[in-house]
């Protein structure tokens, strides 16, 4: 598959702090990729890199093929960054940042029908000629995403788009991202919210300390995680349950409440039917079951530091 | 809504706009960018020019009046193309919009090119309304019209780069301050706007030659009345070379990234 950004063994050194160790790998063209990690993991660093704000140590990231140093107006023709921070010019509007923007990266008159579509489309109508200090939070992330579309760059890059925005203004930024992937862009997403990632990402790289931990799809990512919660309602009290369960379900039983107990089973070992087996043998009749796959966020954890007891028992 | 399929724009569009940009954010607020520093130089010319008129001949038959406006216009000059691109940029910085610049395809020239000429805008601008409402009031002789324009735009040009570089530099509005009142603004009154060095005493006199804002003052006067205190070759050397070496040194810190591209 045709590569939208390849980094090849990029390093980045803020003193002693090593902030980025070899960084390699590849962002296919028309992927909805993730960039995963904890606080301080890289991920900004990276996009900054990426974007020409900052300068790798040593290493190469090329963006549809152009190096960001060596062939920067091209690499930075293709790129089109949305800042993690809400920054703004208070000097002017909305319909003038956007033709200055555009202006910048060398277009004039004829991108105004584009600009006015994405003014339409990111429902900033009402306050094209707005100036921006006067915008809501909210309308100032959706004219940063907007600025960084107006030359119609072919990989966006989203460090964090959904971070202290609401409910509403998130799904509209779910819905807009899918979009542009659909329309055949390659979207590069940082997030630390990773039901979002799961959600949206096809492609996830995971940072952990400059390092890259893990580089999947995230069908293969959540394949990592061998476990699933088994959730069960049984005809008695939970606090009555306890005592009645066999020996080797005490190990598995991750939480009771009221009528319901969860077992966490490895998927291979551990067959549902013999828990349920198990229960009838105890005297416990079953009302009701369903099971939990792992998610992304197990996942996450098992591969950073903050993992709690019972996840860092996961094999990668 | 397709993306990835816009051909690649204009160079020269891209410098314009940048350039466009920082025009337009002066001219959004003329009362503190154009009228302010208009208004000063005339209670300059004002008070100095009622208090000394009676008493200071500089130059045969040139009023102490008269004498003391193109110092006013190139003093305004030296502190409005400094100002203009040295808050812009750092007003970018804390702001955090640099990076709307800093992510586009515009050079590290361009972008000095932009903020520079932008600069001589601003400076030539406050310097033609200084000299409109002066000369309703007083008769200035225009002895050599391309020295004016020369040294209007030369100075505004050093200004502006310099500008530049102290925005660069500086990581807080306090920092710009020091700079421009420490540095720019003692040189720029000792550079002999309300005065010829010719009646300095010696140590001074040969202290002014070391200020660069003298040579541009000096010129710029030679314009009005065509008599200088230098002969004005060395002031447009001089000029010329101080130009240079700002724009050099504002052009590594951009290549560089210095302060601004981490």
């Amino acid at each position: 598959m045709a590569v939208a950004v390849s980094i090849q063994g990029v390093h980045k050194h803020f003193g002693t702090l090593h902030a980025l160790n070899d960084i390699t790998f590849d962002v296919p063209q028309g992927s909805f990729f993730g960039l995963l990690g904890p606080n301080g993991a890289g991920k900004s660093t990276l996009i900054n890199i990426m974007a020409g704000l900052s300068r790798a140590d040593a290493g190469s990231i090329s963006i549809m093929g152009h190096d960001v140093v060596q062939d920067f107006r091209l690499a930075r023709h293709s790129l089109g960054v949305v800042p993690q921070e809400l920054v703004y010019d208070p000097f002017f509007t909305v319909r003038e940042i956007l033709k200055l923007q555009s202006g910048y990266f060398g277009h004039g008159s004829e991108n105004k029908p584009w600009i006015e579509e994405l003014i339409e489309t990111l429902s900033l109508s009402d306050k094209a000629d707005s100036n921006l200090h006067d915008l809501s939070g909210g309308m100032k992330r959706r004219v940063l995403i907007a600025q960084a579309l107006v030359h119609k760059p072919a990989v966006v890059v989203l460090d964090e788009p959904t971070a202290g925005v609401d409910v509403e203004l998130r799904q509209a930024l779910w819905r807009f991202t899918k979009r542009l992937h659909d329309d055949g862009s390659t979207i590069v997403l940082t997030t630390h919210y990773l039901e979002e990632a799961e959600a949206l990402c096809e492609e996830i790289a995971i940072l952990n300390r400059g390092e890259v931990v893990a580089l999947d799809s995230k069908q293969g990512l959540l394949a990592r995680c061998p476990y699933r919660t088994l959730h069960i309602t049984v005809d008695k009290a939970a606090d009555q349950l306890k005592g009645m369960l066999p020996e080797y379900l005490q190990p598995l039983l991750v939480d009771t409440h009221k009528n319901g107990i969860s077992f966490r089973l490895h998927k291979t070992e551990h067959q549902i039917s013999d828990v349920l087996e198990a229960l009838k043998n105890a005297g416990l009749n079953v009302m009701d079951l369903y099971t939990e796959e792992a998610g992304l966020e197990e996942v996450f954890l098992g591969l950073t530091d903050s993992a709690p007891e019972v996840v860092t028992e996961v094999t990668v | 809504m397709k993306t990835g399929s816009r051909p690649i724009g204009s160079r020269a569009y891209g410098f314009y706009a940048l350039f466009a940009k920082e025009v337009v954010r002066f001219l959004k607020v003329t009362v503190q960018t154009i009228l302010t520093p208009v208004v000063t130089a005339l209670l300059y010319l004002l008070v100095f020019g009622q208090a000394l008129e009676a008493h200071v001949e500089v130059y045969e038959g040139v009023s102490y009046s008269a004498f003391l406006i193109p110092g006013l216009m190139m003093m305004s000059i030296i502190q409005n193309a400094f100002a203009n691109s040295s808050s812009s940029l750092i007003q970018s910085k804390m702001m955090g919009n640099l990076v709307f610049v800093l992510l586009s395809p515009i050079s590290s020239f361009e972008f000095y090119a932009a903020f520079t000429l932008a600069a001589v805008v601003r400076g030539v601008l406050v310097a033609l309304a200084v000299y409109l409402v002066a000369i309703m009031f007083i008769d200035l002789p225009l002895a050599v019209p391309w020295a004016i324009v020369f040294f209007a735009i030369l100075g505004s040009a050093i200004l502006g780069a310099l500008g530049l570089v102290a925005g660069i530099w500086a990581e807080k509005f306090d920092q710009l301050s020091a700079f421009q009142n420490f540095f720019i603004l003692p040189l720029s009154f000792l550079s002999g706007v309300f005065y010829s060095i010719e009646s300095l005493p010696g140590a001074w006199q040969t202290a002014s030659l070391f200020n660069p804002f003298f040579y541009l003052i000096d010129g710029f006067r030679y314009g009005f009345f065509g008599v200088a205190d230098a002969d004005v070759g060395i002031s447009i050397a001089v000029s010329l070379g101080f130009l240079l070496l700002i724009s050099i040194v504002a052009m590594l810190m951009l290549h560089k990234g210095y302060k601004i591209r981490s």
